[in-house]
């Protein structure tokens, strides 16, 4: 089956000045806002939950029912905090969002006001992206002078407005606990949970925490009916609804952000929408979304035979036959994450790989957790020492049990997303560990290579 | 000497104070400010910042250690991060770093002796299909080849003038002081 090119989040990227309010109007821009006006807030919840929206931030939790877990105080205003601070290395999808249609995410954000009875946005950017940050604003200043934000929207008694809050380059950031410390101008370091954001959240008020793309598909769902949106998807009976944005990058022909439906292949995001492995190369190994997401390779089969099993009518399968959904990657023993893919040729030194990987991990450990802040630093060291031919058997064994030690101690989920891909190359790649024990691993040279 | 924003600077201030409902929550866009001005953030920086906010100057000084934008020591006039994580390193990021340190003398981390260039080595930057990259001050420049390299740094030494273009501020351009 050809992958299908929906063009609903990205219908705007190849027009000409795409990000200011003229050109979003004149595409159908705000319609779908008009159409929220007149919907009780209840129904737009209930939209969103038909529409199956799962997060696009990494998690993969359904929205509608994380909005269903909004619990206002009497008192307090509710919030929503826009996740925009994408840092998970491999993706560079939120960016073109905001870069290309910001209108789009703004109209997003007032729906999901309107929905959630929120009075103040707060959409956190990372400081690096500028031109983002640039756009974002602009697009809030055309819409309040529209009277899309402002004391009435649209002149209903509902007053709202957007603050575009620019970050300062931290990856914990992007955690949702973090974030809400980083907005209080606190060092970002992420909160023991319970309680949730959604009963506490930024400045002692109840917050939903949002990634930037799940809220810039909410124009899209109002529009068209939560239902006929779901259905887009190729994993509409797993409740994995709609369009989204895939990445790919690394060895591939074309890498990109595309437009997809939910549930497409890892080979047809490699092969169709990347243009293949590089120079007629094999693949090695990719990792299907974001550097927390454990790696797959091609000769790896679904063994699922129980008909009973949820993943048996992929039994037999490549992995990377299998449709990219939050619960199918799941089933693989990996995850979904950002959706954004890394893809090595047969040319990576894997050990190089994961030395390269685990030296983010160590620089981006916010440090409050024993077993992240040593883990992933000694992760890090050991990882150097295959690399450089140093390493010993005994180091293989410890590098397993430094690994198995962060998984599950840590305040936040950083800590596993550093282990688990660390302990899944080292499942899949272990002979090439044991290889370079006593060899130097050649650097991957680069472009030419 | 104490530091003190330029009326211009001020009215920024005073438009994005009343966005949030704590003064505290104003810190990060307030560094921001000030390092643009300034041109790094120094103890001077950081008593100005607490007073204004009416926070400790411990808890100023924990917010600049935290995040990599804030710089701790003077900066060249230009500030080069280059992409050294996965996506970048499959695409060629190596050779992109090994350019730039031959073609500044300096290897990342260091300031180059004439104060133009600064080169640090950054985490990935939501750049990844367009790898390899740099970020130079506020801009970002993708699907770099040295060639490529060798223009955007002659022309970045060309332009002239006295401001630390590598402490940009991304918060100057959300307020609009003097429009409502
Ligand atoms: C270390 C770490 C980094 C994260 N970075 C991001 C990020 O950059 N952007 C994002 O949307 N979510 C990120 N998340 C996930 C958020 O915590 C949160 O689940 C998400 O913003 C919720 O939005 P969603 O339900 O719409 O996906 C990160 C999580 C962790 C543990
Ligand atoms: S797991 Fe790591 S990043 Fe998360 S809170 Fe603990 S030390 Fe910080
Ligand atoms: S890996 Fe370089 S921008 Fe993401």
């Amino acid at each position: 089956m050809p992958v299908e090119n929906p063009r609903i989040l990205t219908k705007n990227y190849g027009t000409p000045q795409s990000w200011t309010l003229d050109a979003y109007e004149r595409s159908g821009g705000y319609s779908a806002l008009r159409k929220a006006l007149q919907m009780e807030p209840a129904k737009l919840v209930e939209e969103v939950k038909a529409a199956n929206l799962r997060g696009r931030g990494g998690a993969g939790f359904p929205a509608g029912m994380k909005w269903g877990f909004l619990k206002p105080v009497p008192g307090k205003p509710n919030y929503i905090a826009v996740n925009a601070d994408e840092g998970e290395p491999g993706t560079c999808k939120d960016r073109t969002l905001m870069e290309l249609d910001p209108h789009r995410c703004v109209e997003g954000f007032i729906i999901a006001a309107l929905a959630l009875d929120v009075h103040s946005v707060y959409c956190y950017i990372r400081g690096e992206l500028v031109l983002a940050i640039r756009r974002m604003e602009e697009a809030v200043r055309e819409a309040r002078r529209k009277g899309y934000l402002g004391d009435k929207v649209l002149g209903k008694d509902f007053k709202l407005d957007i603050v575009i809050h620019a970050g300062a380059g931290a990856y914990i950031c992007g955690e949702e606990t973090s974030l809400l410390n980083s907005l209080e101008g606190l060092r970002g370091e992420p909160r023991l949970k319970p309680p949730f954001p959604a009963v506490v959240g930024a400045f002692g008020a109840p917050t939903i925490v949002n990634n930037l793309e799940t809220l810039a598909t909410v124009p899209t769902i109002i529009e068209m009916g939560g239902d006929n949106f779901s259905k887009l998807s190729r994993l509409h009976d797993m409740k994995d609804g709609g369009v989204r944005l895939y990445g790919v990058s690394g060895h591939v022909n074309k890498p990109g952000v595309y437009e997809a439906p939910v549930g497409i292949t890892l080979r047809e995001l490699i092969e169709d929408l990347g243009g293949g492995v590089r120079k007629g190369r094999k693949l090695k190994a990719v990792i299907p979304g974001g550097s927390s997401t454990p790696v797959l390779r091609e000769q790896d089969l679904v063994n699922a035979p129980d008909p009973k099993h949820p993943m048996h009518r992929w039994h037999g399968k490549s992995h990377l036959d299998v449709p990219m959904g939050v619960d199918t990657m799941r089933g693989l023993g990996t995850m979904l994450g950002t959706c954004c893919a890394i893809v090595m040729d047969d040319t990576t030194s894997m050990v190089r790989a994961a030395e390269n990987l685990m030296l983010f991990y160590a620089h981006e450990s916010c440090g409050q957790c024993t077993p992240c802040r040593e883990g992933c630093a000694w992760m890090a060291r050991l990882c150097t020492k295959f690399a450089n031919g140093t390493a010993t058997r005994q180091d293989l064994d410890t590098l397993l049990d430094v690994a198995n030690n962060i998984m599950g101690n840590t305040i936040c989920a950083l800590g596993d997303g550093a282990a688990m891909p660390m302990l899944g190359i080292l499942k899949l790649f272990r002979h090439e560990f044991e290889a370079a024990i006593g060899h130097e691993q050649p650097s991957w040279g680069g472009v030419n290579a | 000497m104490a530091f003190e924003l330029t009326p211009d600077r001020k009215a920024i201030l005073d438009e994005l104070l009343p966005r949030y409902p704590t003064k505290q929550a104003l810190t990060i866009p307030l560094l921001h400010i000030c390092q643009e001005q300034n041109g790094h953030i120094n103890e001077d920086v950081i008593a100005f910042v607490a007073k204004t906010l009416g926070i400790s100057t411990a808890d100023v000084q924990g917010v600049v250690t935290f995040y990599t934008l804030f710089m701790q020591k003077k900066v060249g006039r230009n500030v080069i991060w280059v992409c050294r994580t996965l996506s970048c390193e499959l695409a060629g990021a190596r050779e992109i770093t090994h350019c730039l340190e031959k073609k500044l003398g300096v290897h990342c981390g260091e300031t180059t002796t004439d104060g133009e260039f600064t080169l640090l080595k950054a985490e990935c930057l939501a750049a990844c299909a367009s790898g390899p990259m740099i970020q130079l001050n506020d801009r970002y420049y993708e699907n770099l080849t040295p060639e490529k390299l060798d223009e955007i740094i002659d022309e970045a030494r060309k332009r002239r003038d006295d401001k630390v273009k590598g402490a940009f501020s991304p918060v100057g351009i959300l307020a609009n002081p003097g429009s409502k």
